[in-house]
Order: C-alpha cells, then sequence, then structure tokens
C-alpha cells in the first residue's frame, strides 16, 4: 500500500449527501477482475451531465473530493475505492462515511477525512468561489488546511500508523501466526466446516 | 456488568488483543463469490501465499450469472470471463464451488444458511454487504471488502474496529399482511440510512421471536441498508430446529455439545445497549419506498411526501432530487403508482417463504396486462422446493416469467434489467438510482406486495386484491 503523509491539491465539491457505492462505481463495471482501469466508471451516470461539477475543465488534476454527508453507503465494492484512486483522488473529506467504504479506502491509502459538517460547507464555499483554491491534509498533524480554514481531524493511532508506514494488514496479521494457531487449537469441533458431506 | 449477544460473539473469536491495535478476530466461516473475489486471489498468488483454511472456505456463483438459457455459454464475454476466473482460482487454491449448473448454487447468502453452515456464534464474513443476512443466526456476520477477503483468505482473521451496540425491540404482533419486510423497511425509515452507523444491531421482543427464520433473515438482511455494521437476533428453538439435519449442521455428540454453546448465546438481563429504539409491531402496515435511498419509504395507504416538509434541509434537497429520479410529485397517493415490472427475488425475498406468500396471491389469478413479472429463486434448491410444491405452475399460470436461481434483477448484472424510465416494484433491499438497470426506478416491497401490485398493475396489498376476481379455472 502507498503510504500517506501529507497531501496538498485542487478539489472537487461534491455537494450531494447519501452518495451510494453504485453511484460511485456502477455494478456493470465490477465484472473486471483487475484493481485498476476504473477511472471512467467514477460517477458514471452523474458524467453524462455535462454540468456535472466533476466534467468542469478547471476540476481536471484535482486529486481532494469534498463530499456530503454518508459517502460511500451500500455495497462492500471496493471498487468504489479503486475507482476514487484510479481517477486520482488522494482523500475524500465528509461530515460521514459509511463504515465499510471507510475501511476499505484505509486499506488502499485513501485517506478518508471525517470534519463537521460546517467545515465542509467552508470548503465547499472556498473551492466553489476559486477553483484553483488547494486544501492540506496533513495525517502527520491530523489536519486538514486551507485559505480561513484549519481543521483537525481525528484518526485511530493505530489506523494513522499503518498509513504513514504503507504497511501490509497480512504481513502484520502474520507476524502473530503463534496466537492463530493457538486459537485454532482450542477451537471446538462442532464449528462449522464447508468440507463435503 | 453483563454482555450483549454480539459482545459475546466478538470475545469468544479474539486471536490477539493488544494495547493501541484492533482486536484480531477468527472467522468461522468465509463464503466467497464472483465478483468481489478475483483481485483477493490476485493478491494471494502476487505475495506466493495460499488459502490458510480452505474448510472454513465456500464459493458460489451469483451476480453474472443468467437466469435463463443456463446450458449455453453466457452471452456477455465479460460476465463469463469474472465466472472463468472464480473457476480457475477456486481450482488452483483448493476452495469448494458450487458454480451454475450445480444443485448447490444461488445467492450466497441463501446457500450458507440453508447447507447449516451458518450456525449461531459464528463469525461469517463474505465480500458482500448483505452478509448481515446470516445474522438472523445469532452469528456476527458482516460485509468486508476486497482486501479483507484476501486478509480472510491468507490469515482466517481479521483485525476490527470495535463496534457499538443497539437494540432495537419489536413487541407486539404484526397485522395480517404484514410481513418481515415491511418491518424493516419500517425500521429503516425511522432511523435513517446512517442511523445504525458503527453499531451492531440486535433485533428483539415478542414479535422478532415469533418470527421463522427465513423472515428473520430478511429483516438481518437490511440491517447494512440502515448503515450497521451488523444485524443479530438471538437464537432459540426455531434456529435450532432449522438448523438440525442440515448437510453441514453438527451431529451426534458435536450437535449436542453445539446446542449448549448456542443456548448462551443471549443477551444477559444486565447488559446495557449504547442506544435502544422500540417499535409497537400493531402499528405497522404494508410498507413501500418512493425515493432512491431505503431510508425513503412510507406506508402503502400514504401519499408520496412533499419534499418542503422535511425540516433538515439536506433531506429535503434528497427528497427533491429522489422524487426527480423516480418521476413522482408530492402528494401522489402510493397506491396511484403504475408499474412495468415486478420482481420476486434476492438474498433479502428470495427463499421459498417468500415464493409461497407470492403464490398465495397470485394463485386464480393473471399478472395485469402490460407488467412483465419475474420470479427468481434465491437458490437451485430453492427452486427445486418450488417446483415440487407447484408453486411454478401458479407463476406462469398467472403470466409470470420463472427463472433460473441467482441474483438476477436485485441488481442487474446479468440480462435482467429494467430500460431507462421503467418502473418495479422489487422485493430487492436496493433502490440506488441505476440499480435495477439505467434509469431504471425501483419501490421496495414485500414478496406479498409484489404479487398483488403485479396483478392491479399500480402499488397495492393483497387486501386491496378483493375486487379482482380470482379465476378458477385454475
Ligand atoms: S441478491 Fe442482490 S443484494 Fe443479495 S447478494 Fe445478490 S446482488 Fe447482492
Amino acid at each position: 500500500m502507498e503510504a500517506f503523509t501529507t497531501h496538498t491539491g485542487r478539489a472537487v465539491p461534491l455537494r450531494r449527501g447519501n452518495v451510494d457505492t453504485d453511484q460511485i462505481i456502477p455494478a456493470h463495471w465490477l465484472k473486471k477482475v483487475t484493481r485498476n482501469g476504473f477511472e471512467d466508471g467514477l460517477f458514471e451516470a452523474w458524467r453524462k451531465d455535462e454540468g456535472f461539477v466533476l466534467n468542469a475543465p478547471e476540476r481536471k488534476g484535482a486529486t481532494v473530493l469534498v463530499a456530503g454527508p454518508d459517502f460511500g453507503t451500500g455495497s462492500s465494492r471496493e471498487h468504489a475505492v479503486w475507482a476514487l484512486q484510479n481517477y486520482g483522488f488522494k482523500t475524500v473529506i465528509s461530515a460521514r462515511f459509511a463504515d465499510i467504504f471507510r475501511g476499505n479506502s484505509l486499506k488502499n491509502g485513501l485517506l478518508t477525512v471525517v470534519l463537521p459538517q460546517e467545515t465542509v460547507e467552508a470548503l465547499w464555499a472556498l473551492t466553489e468561489a476559486d477553483p484553483a483554491a488547494e486544501i492540506t491534509v496533513d495525517l502527520v498533524a491530523r489536519e486538514v488546511r486551507a485559505e480561513g480554514v484549519t481543521a483537525p481531524f481525528e484518526l485511530d493511532d493505530n489506523a494513522r500508523w499503518r498509513l504513514l508506514e504503507g504497511l501490509d494488514d497480512i504481513s502484520l496479521t502474520l507476524a502473530n501466526e503463534a496466537d492463530i494457531a493457538a486459537y485454532e487449537a482450542r477451537r471446538p469441533s462442532f464449528k462449522p466446516s464447508t468440507a463435503r458431506v | 456488568m453483563g454482555r450483549t449477544l454480539a459482545e459475546k460473539v466478538w470475545d469468544d473469536h479474539v486471536v490477539r488483543r493488544a494495547e493501541g491495535e484492533p482486536d484480531l478476530l477468527f472467522i468461522d466461516l468465509h463464503l466467497l463469490h464472483e465478483v468481489t473475489s478475483p483481485q483477493a486471489f490476485d493478491g494471494l498468488r502476487m505475495s506466493g501465499r495460499t488459502v490458510r483454511r480452505t474448510d472454513l472456505t465456500i464459493a458460489t456463483e451469483d451476480h453474472n450469472t443468467p437466469t435463463l438459457d443456463i446450458d449455453k455459454p453466457i452471452a456477455d464475454p465479460v460476465s463469463r470471463t469474472q465466472l472463468e476466473t472464480l473457476r480457475k482460482n477456486c481450482a488452483e487454491f483448493g476452495v469448494r464451488l458450487h458454480p451454475l449448473g450445480d444443485v448447490e448454487q444461488g445467492v450466497v447468502h441463501v446457500v450458507g444458511p440453508q447447507l447449516g453452515l451458518t450456525q449461531p456464534g459464528t463469525t461469517v464474513v463474505c465480500g458482500d454487504s448483505h452478509t448481515s443476512t446470516h445474522g438472523a443466526f445469532g452469528a456476527l456476520a458482516f460485509g468486508i471488502g476486497t482486501s479483507q477477503v484476501e486478509h480472510v483468505l491468507a490469515t482466517q482473521t481479521l483485525p476490527l474496529a470495535p463496534f457499538r451496540t443497539m437494540a432495537i425491540t419489536v413487541d407486539g404482533e404484526l397485522p395480517a399482511g404484514v410481513t418481515a419486510k415491511d418491518l424493516i423497511l419500517a425500521v429503516i425509515a425511522r432511523i435513517g440510512t446512517g442511523g445504525g452507523q458503527g453499531y451492531v444491531i440486535e433485533y428483539r421482543g415478542s414479535a422478532i421471536e415469533k418470527l421463522s427464520m427465513e423472515a428473520r433473515m430478511t429483516v438481518c438482511n437490511m440491517s447494512i441498508e440502515a448503515g450497521a455494521r451488523a444485524g443479530m437476533i438471538a437464537p432459540d428453538r426455531t434456529t435450532f430446529d432449522y438448523l438440525e439435519g442440515r448437510p453441514n449442521a453438527p451431529v451426534g455428540a458435536d450437535w449436542d455439545a453445539a446446542l449448549e454453546y448456542w443456548k448462551t448465546l443471549r443477551t444477559d438481563d444486565d447488559a446495557v445497549f449504547d442506544h435502544e429504539v422500540r417499535i409497537d409491531a400493531n402499528t405497522l402496515t404494508p410498507f413501500v419506498t418512493w425515493g432512491t435511498n431505503p431510508g425513503q419509504g412510507a406506508p402503502l395507504s400514504s401519499a408520496v411526501p412533499d419534499p418542503a416538509s422535511y425540516a433538515d434541509p439536506s433531506d429535503r434537497l434528497a427528497a427533491e432530487k429522489a422524487l426527480e429520479y423516480m418521476g413522482l410529485s408530492a402528494g401522489q397517493p402510493l397506491r396511484e403508482i403504475a408499474v412495468d415490472t415486478v420482481f420476486v427475488g434476492s438474498c433479502t425475498n428470495g427463499r421459498i417463504e417468500d415464493l409461497r406468500s407470492a403464490a398465495a396471491v397470485l394463485k386464480g389469478r393473471k399478472v395485469a396486462d402490460g407488467v412483465r413479472m419475474l420470479v427468481v429463486p434465491g437458490s437451485v434448491r430453492v427452486a427445486l422446493q418450488a417446483v415440487e410444491e407447484g408453486l411454478d405452475k401458479v407463476f406462469t399460470a398467472a403470466g409470470a416469467e420463472w427463472r433460473h436461481a441467482g441474483c438476477s434483477m436485485c441488481l442487474g448484472m446479468n440480462p435482467d434489467q429494467l430500460a431507462p424510465g421503467e418502473r418495479s416494484a422489487s422485493t430487492s433491499n436496493r433502490n440506488f438510482e441505476g440499480r435495477q438497470g439505467k434509469g431504471g426506478r425501483t419501490h421496495l416491497v414485500s414478496p406479498q406486495v409484489a404479487a398483488a401490485t403485479a396483478v392491479t398493475g399500480t402499488l397495492s396489498a393483497p387486501a386491496d386484491l378483493s375486487d379482482v376476481p380470482v379465476l378458477t379455472e385454475v
């Protein structure tokens, strides 16, 4: 996983709440068997509308998505995270994320930042008025900065450490292989097994 | 202090607990399907890892499978590749697979329970958000992303952040014609699509205890639509009776030991939930959605709400956008909304009891002119049972299409889709924009409401059918 320390970039203000994963990447894109090539599927239905914010030429190359509350609700598809990353987003800011989406994002190094809705509104106002305005998401200081905005955000120490170091969860877990083996040894025999009967 | 059911199951699966780290939990059962697994197997291959516990892993094909002509090659090359990739991966890594054409094939959340694999007090995961279904057995069951699928394949564990607990207590008696689906739609409308966020919900109370296993699965299935991590119901006699004798259920001394453990899986009297919601079952009526998220629902007897009536500006905006997308106007009676398609199926309502209740309404009646009705059993086993009971004949005699098992129009990854602007009454779980096909408009309903709607052509409950003659010759 790519490490995340601090990132500065232009933003896409997405004034919508409850952006579900079917909107982020529609189901027909899920037939791919790779982790890349999802950029054209990102917000596919909305992008058909010329007025959609992502289509504005001045938003090209933006890397910070500032969205309404309850971003990433719905299905567990990690493709939603890959689509955002394939398109070029490094971080998403919202007042509230759906749990599975949040977990998926942090596992892939896409930093999801929870800020109060008032701060999100301030970032919308700033970046709508000035598309060139930059937002800095600083994971070291756990702080979001932009013109007129300095907002601390929370992220638990463990998740932060893994992101800062770009650590792979599986290797971390396998370092505790002895614990897994010990658990397996004491697991009752009545537990389910998928062995054919 | 006592512990809740969810906390007990969690505690029993802790492999490692360390200060400042998330708990590492053991996973008892890992379900796989073709959509969220290919990149995980790829990851294993790239790092030279194997599947740690093939005996706790099982795969089936459901999302892409066609529901017609299943003996012919799959027409869509991309769908075909995805299924072939799963077959290749399962063969290479030694994972048990039930492919299209197999008697145990079907929607993954229908297959696990019917094999007896989903058991009380287990941890169950799948790269699919509706894994919450399995919580109906008192399992801690939740959807995971593909990175986590890879993690479970490699280690049979997951590091997990702690959850909060919520009790949704439903007391009383569900009135006649009101089902588990109506109940859960009403719950979601009440607490909202974000209301369960961070919580494991335990459904309890006398109305929940009276539900059959299948109805409990319908309730737990949609926990995720309220944003919850998982939904659970304490196992009881209903659960044990359902499991006994299933192919993968424990037998002999194991059954006795299991039963003894399962009976301990109840929230202690002195346990405290972080949040509690109470619902009176007696007040519930058939419930349908009018909007584009599962929280935008209302009693069938009511009307499309006026966005201006919402105090919260973002709710108001969401309602405005939903009405525009759905082609509805405020004040329109829900009963007057005409549909083009009726879909009965999915992991929410594609089990045998669902088909029985839809068939009971349709028996001797006809699907209205201009309405297409698709009945898609949740699994091949469900289909076989339905045929044995003659339900398929009831559906086809009424003019509905009887299809092969799979996810089908629940998300339209196969050819079963709505055309742009088409409207459905669907027993599935998501009414998101374009979920059932680009531009398609979905109303979530119970199987009974689906069947009654098919007969009248507009959103209806069975009670509305008194003036539609029953054809006696069928
Ligand atoms: S039936 Fe629908 S909700 Fe259930 S697993 Fe299939 S696509 Fe997902």
